[in-house]
C-alpha cells in the first residue's frame, strides 16, 4: 500500500469537528526544510502502522481509535500531558499492556505488515522484534555488565562464546559504553551510574537486532550530562533503528525526534514533522500544550 | 539475528509449558497430605462424633464408651486462662512497638520476639515445668494457662505492632492537635480505629495455642474427670487425642480421630472467621 | 490562624500535670509490656541451665559425644537425639525444599488469578494443623501405607544403599522425616511467596520487553534477585523442623540408636524430652532431660537467628511475624 495515500487527516486522526476538516491541504505555515536526516513520509516503508487502536484496562477505555504511522529508521516522539496515555500507548506496540490483568486492545497495529494482534500470534517473538528500554533503568542486578548484555541472546538460544562476546562490544559500542567499561565487563551491573546503567539497558535491548526500538522517557530519572549523552545516542542510532520515545520534555522531543505525535485525554490529537508540531500545529489543542498553556 | 531460530523458540515454548505443569505438580503435591488428613478425618472420626463425646467423661481404660467433655472443656479453660495473659501483655507490647520506643530499640526487641516464635513448644512446656509446677509441686490448670499464655505473647505483639501502623499518621497528629493526651489518643482513637486487626491478631494466636500438645504434657497434664479447681491437672483436647492415639485400644482409636476432627474444626471456624473479618482488608491492599 | 493549640497556656496547671503523669504512665506500662520478650528469654535460658546443672557439671561436652541413654545406670550420652534429629530434619528438608520453592513459583508467576486463590488457601490451611493431628494419621494411615507398600518398593529398588536396607517396621527415621516435610511445607512456601512477590515488577519487565517466556523471566529476574530470601526462608524451615515434637514422637519409632539404614526406628531430641519427662524419676535423669532441652535450645535459637538475619537483609519491607 502506498503510504503517499494516506491523507492529512487520516494521519491526524479523526479528531477534527467537521467544520475545520480539510482535505489534503495543510494549513498555511510557513515552508521549514526539514532537519538533516529527516525522512519524509512517502521515502520509506513504515515500520510500524497503527490503525484504530483502543485500549481497555476493563471496562475503562484508555486509548481511544488512534491511527496513524510509524516510519522507519526516524525518531517518533509521543508527547503529551500525563495521563494522557502515551505510556499506554507505547506499551501496546510490544504487547507489554497485556501484563496488566483486564487489558485488551482492538484494532491493529502493523510491523512490517503483519498484524501483532493477530491469531496465533506470540508476544515472545513481538517483543523480540520490539525493544524497550524503561524510564527507570533496571539491569539485573545478579549479573556481571557482559551478561546483561547477552542476556537476550543467550534466551535465544545463541551460545557461543565468541559470537557474544563480538555481539557484547559491538551493543555497547552502539550505546555508547564501551570505553567506559571494557576493562570491567565482568564487573557487576550495579557498580555503573544511573546514566550508565540506562545506556547499558539500551545495549541489552539493541543485542538482539530489533527491528524498532521503544523509549519509555528514558532520560527522566537522569542528570542532564546523561541525559544529553542519551539524546546524542538516539540521534546515532537513528540511522539503523526505528525509535519511538515517550517524553514529557517538549524540548527534548523537539531536539531528537524527526515525527512528534500529541496525544491528550487517550486521543491522538495530532501527528506530524516535529517542526510542524512545534511552530505551526493544526490544533488548538496541540498549540495549547505546545506554547505551555497546559501539561 | 533478524532471522527467529524456530526449533529454538518451539524449545523454549515447550520448557515454559513443562515448568507451569511441573511446579503445579509439586503444588499438588503440597497441598495432597491435607486433603488426605481431612478425609481420613471425615472418615473416621464422624462416626464416633456423638452426642455422648460431647457430654461424657472418659471411661476406665479397656471399657467402651465415654467421651471427651472434660477436654472439651478443658481447652477452652486453657485458653482462656492463656487469654488473659497473653493479651495485655501482647497487645501493650506491640502499642510499644508501634508508639514508642526508639527504632534501634524496637528493632532488637522484634528481631527477639522473632527468635522466640521459633523456640519449640517443647521447651516452652520443660521452662513452665521449672518455674510453676515444681514450686507448687504438681500438674495444674495455671502452669497450662501460663505457657499458652506465653507462647501467645510475642505472637500477639508483632501482629499487633503490624495492625497498628497500618493507621495513618495523620489520625496521631489530628488527635494530638486537639490536645488529647498521648496515652489517651493511643487508647481511644488509635486502638479503636485497629481494634478489628488486633482482634484477629489474637484470634490466630489463640487458634495457633489451641492445637498444641507438647507444651502442656508436663504443665497440664491432663485429667480423667472434671477439674475443680485451678490447682489441678486439667484436661485438654490435644493431650486427649495424644494420649488415646498411641494407647492400644481401638475404642480410644475412634474417640482419637473424633477429637480431632473436632479440634480441626474449632481451630478452622476461628480461621475462617479471620479471614472474614480481614476481607475489607485484603480487598484494599489486592 | 492559629492552627496548633497551644495547651501550656489553656490548660491548667493541675490539668497538665494529670496529662503528662498518665503519658508516662502509660509509657512506661507498654514499655514493661514490651520488655517481656527479654525476660521470657532470659527465663528460658536460666530455667534450662538451672534444670541442668548436675548434668552439666557430671558430664560436660562428652554428652554431646556418647551414644549411651541408660537412665537405669545414669549413663546419659545426647549422640542419638541428635542424630536423629538431624538425620529427620535433613530428610525434611530434601523433601519440602524443592517442593514447597517449586509450589512458591507456581502461586506468584505461573498460575492463573483463578488457581491462585484456592490454591494459597489450601496452603494455609495446612498451616493451620496441628502436630498432634498429623501424628495420629500419620500413625494410623501414613505409616502402614509405608510399611506396606512405600518401604518395599523403596528396598527392592534401592537396596543396594544401606540407607535401604534392614527390617521395616514403618515406624522409622524416614517417616519421620516426611510428617516433618508435610509440617514445613507451607512455612516455607508462605514465606517464599513473600520473598517472590517483593521483587520489583521492573526487573520482571525487563525480562519481558526482551522477548521472555514466563518460565524465562520467573529464572532471570525473579529467582536470582530473590535467592538470598528464598534462603532464608529455607532456613527458617530448618528451625521449624529442628523443634517438632508430637507428630514426629508418633510415628519415629522412640528408639535411641544410631543406624545406617532410613528404615530404622529414631528418636529425636524433642521426643525424648516429650516421652520420658514425666518418667523421669532421678535428679540427674531429669537433669540430663533438661541439658537436652538446652542443645534443643541453642541449636533452635542459632538456626532462627540465622534465618531472621537472611530475611530482614533481603529488604522485604514489613516482613510478618512467622510462627
Amino acid at each position: 500500500m502506498n503510504p503517499t495515500m494516506i491523507s492529512d487527516e487520516e494521519k491526524r486522526g479523526p479528531v477534527d469537528p467537521p467544520e475545520t476538516q480539510v482535505v489534503g491541504v495543510r494549513s498555511p505555515a510557513p515552508v521549514v526544510p526539514p532537519r538533516p536526516g529527516a525522512v519524509l513520509h512517502g521515502d520509506t516503508v513504515p515500520a510500524l502502522t497503527v490503525r484504530n487502536l483502543a485500549v481497555y484496562f476493563g471496562k475503562n477505555k484508555v486509548l481511544k481509535d488512534v491511527s496513524f504511522e510509524v516510519q522507519a529508521r526516524a525518531v517518533t516522539a509521543i508527547i503529551g500531558p500525563s495521563g494522557c496515555g502515551k505510556s499506554t500507548f507505547l506499551r501496546s506496540l510490544n504487547r507489554m499492556h497485556e501484563l496488566v490483568p483486564e487489558a485488551r486492545i482492538e484494532g491493529e497495529i502493523r510491523l512490517g505488515g503483519q498484524d501483532i494482534y493477530g491469531p496465533g500470534v506470540d508476544p515472545v517473538i513481538v517483543r523480540r522484534r520490539v525493544g524497550m528500554v524503561f524510564q527507570k533503568s533496571n539491569p539485573f542486578p545478579t549479573m556481571s555488565i557482559a551478561d546483561n548484555v547477552t542476556v537476550g541472546l543467550r534466551l535465544n538460544g545463541i551460545r557461543t562464546r565468541s559470537v557474544l562476546a563480538e555481539r557484547t562490544e559491538q551493543s555497547l559500542r552502539m550505546a555508547a559504553l564501551w570505553d567506559e567499561v571494557k576493562h570491567r565487563l565482568h564487573a557487576p551491573a550495579m557498580s555503573l551510574s544511573g546514566g550508565q546503567q540506562q545506556r547499558l539497558c539500551i545495549a541489552r535491548a539493541l543485542a538482539v537486532r530489533p527491528e524498532v526500538l521503544l523509549m519509555d522517557e528514558p532520560a527522566s530519572a537522569l542528570d542532564p550530562l546523561a541525559t544529553s549523552k542519551i539524546e546524542s545516542l538516539i540521534l546515532e542510532l537513528k540511522k539503523d533503528y526505528t525509535i519511538v520515545i515517550v517524553t514529557h520534555n517538549m524540548q527534548q522531543a523537539a531536539r531528537v525526534s524527526d515525527y512528534t505525535a500529541f496525544f491528550y485525554l487517550g486521543e491522538l490529537v495530532e501527528f506530524g514533522l516535529t517542526s510542524s508540531i512545534f511552530t505551526s500545529p493544526t490544533q488548538k489543542r496541540t498549540e495549547d500544550y505546545v506554547t505551555g498553556r497546559f501539561g | 539475528m533478524s532471522k527467529m531460530n524456530a526449533t529454538n523458540h518451539r524449545w523454549r515454548k515447550a520448557k515454559n509449558a513443562l515448568m507451569q505443569t511441573l511446579t503445579l505438580g509439586c503444588a499438588l503435591l503440597a497441598i495432597a497430605p491435607l486433603v488426605l488428613v481431612f478425609y481420613h478425618l471425615a472418615k473416621s472420626g464422624v462416626g464416633a462424633v456423638n452426642w455422648d463425646f460431647f457430654t461424657k467423661l472418659p471411661r476406665p481404660v479397656g471399657e467402651a464408651g465415654g467421651g471427651m467433655a472434660n477436654a472439651i472443656v478443658g481447652s477452652f479453660v486453657l485458653l482462656g486462662l492463656a487469654a488473659l495473659i497473653g493479651v495485655p501483655v501482647g497487645v501493650l507490647g506491640g502499642v510499644f512497638l508501634s508508639e514508642y520506643g526508639s527504632s534501634k530499640l524496637n528493632w532488637w526487641i522484634r528481631f527477639a520476639a522473632d527468635v522466640l516464635n521459633g523456640v519449640p513448644s517443647i521447651i516452652w512446656g520443660i521452662v513452665v515445668y521449672a518455674l510453676v509446677v515444681v514450686p507448687m509441686k504438681g500438674f495444674s490448670t495455671w502452669a497450662g494457662g501460663i505457657v499458652l499464655g506465653m507462647m501467645m505473647i510475642p505472637l500477639i505483639m508483632r501482629t499487633t505492632e503490624e495492625v497498628l501502623q497500618l493507621v495513618p499518621v495523620g489520625f496521631r497528629e489530628a488527635a494530638l492537635a486537639l490536645g488529647i493526651a498521648q496515652w489517651r489518643a493511643i487508647i481511644q482513637i488509635i486502638m479503636r480505629t485497629a481494634l478489628k486487626g488486633v482482634v484477629t491478631g489474637v484470634l490466630l494466636a489463640l487458634a495457633r495455642v489451641a492445637g498444641e500438645t507438647a507444651p502442656l504434657l508436663f504443665t497440664a497434664f491432663g485429667n480423667r474427670f472434671w477439674n475443680h479447681s485451678l490447682s489441678n491437672p486439667i484436661a485438654a483436647l490435644p493431650l486427649q487425642i495424644f494420649t488415646y492415639a498411641i494407647s492400644p485400644y481401638d475404642d480410644w482409636h475412634r474417640q482419637a480421630w473424633a477429637g480431632a476432627l473436632v479440634l480441626l474444626l474449632i481451630i478452622t471456624v476461628i480461621d475462617v472467621s479471620v479471614r472474614v473479618l480481614t476481607r475489607d482488608r485484603f480487598r484494599k491492599t489486592a | 490562624m492559629e492552627n496548633v493549640v497551644k495547651v501550656e497556656t489553656l490548660v491548667l496547671p493541675g490539668k497538665l500535670a494529670q496529662r503528662k503523669w498518665g503519658d508516662r504512665a502509660f509509657r512506661w506500662l507498654t514499655l514493661l509490656m514490651a520488655f517481656s520478650i527479654f525476660a521470657l528469654i532470659a527465663l528460658i535460658g536460666c530455667e534450662l541451665a538451672k534444670g541442668s546443672h548436675i548434668a552439666l557439671a557430671r558430664f560436660g561436652w562428652r554428652f554431646l559425644a556418647t551414644s549411651d541413654w541408660d537412665p537405669v545406670n545414669e549413663q546419659f550420652g545426647a549422640l542419638p537425639f541428635i542424630f536423629g534429629t538431624l538425620v529427620s530434619s535433613a530428610i525434611a528438608l530434601i523433601i519440602a525444599v524443592p517442593l514447597s520453592i517449586a509450589t512458591a513459583i507456581y502461586l506468584t508467576e505461573l498460575a492463573p488469578q483463578w488457581l491462585r486463590t484456592s490454591l494459597s488457601l489450601f496452603i494455609e490451611l495446612l498451616a493451620a494443623v496441628p502436630s498432634v493431628i498429623l501424628g495420629l494419621w500419620g500413625i494410623f494411615v501414613m505409616v502402614p501405607c509405608l510399611r506396606e507398600h512405600v518401604f518395599p518398593a523403596l528396598r527392592t529398588a534401592l537396596g543396594f544403599l544401606p540407607l535401604f536396607r534392614g527390617p521395616i517396621y514403618g515406624v522409622s527415621i524416614l517417616a519421620g522425616g516426611i510428617i516433618i516435610a508435610i509440617m514445613i511445607v507451607p512455612i516455607i512456601t508462605s514465606v517464599s511467596r513473600e520473598i517472590l512477590r517483593s521483587v520489583p515488577g521492573l526487573q520482571r519487565e525487563a525480562a519481558y520487553a526482551l522477548g521472555a517466556t514466563r518460565w524465562e523471566v520467573t529464572r532471570i529476574a525473579v529467582l536470582g534477585y530473590a535467592k538470598k530470601g528464598l534462603f532464608g526462608a529455607v532456613i527458617l524451615g530448618l528451625g521449624r523442623a529442628l523443634g517438632e515434637t508430637m507428630a514426629v514422637t508418633m510415628v519415629i519409632g522412640n528408639r535411641p540408636e544410631i543406624a545406617a539404614s532410613l528404615f530404622a526406628p529414631g528418636y529425636t531430641l524433642a521426643s525424648v524430652i516429650a516421652n520420658e519427662f514425666t518418667e523421669a524419676t532421678t535428679d540427674i535423669y531429669l537433669n540430663a532431660l533438661f541439658e537436652i532441652g538446652l542443645v534443643l535450645l541453642g541449636v533452635t535459637i542459632l538456626v532462627n537467628v540465622a534465618a531472621q538475619l537472611l530475611l530482614k537483609t533481603f529488604g522485604g519491607p514489613g516482613m510478618k511475624p512467622q510462627n
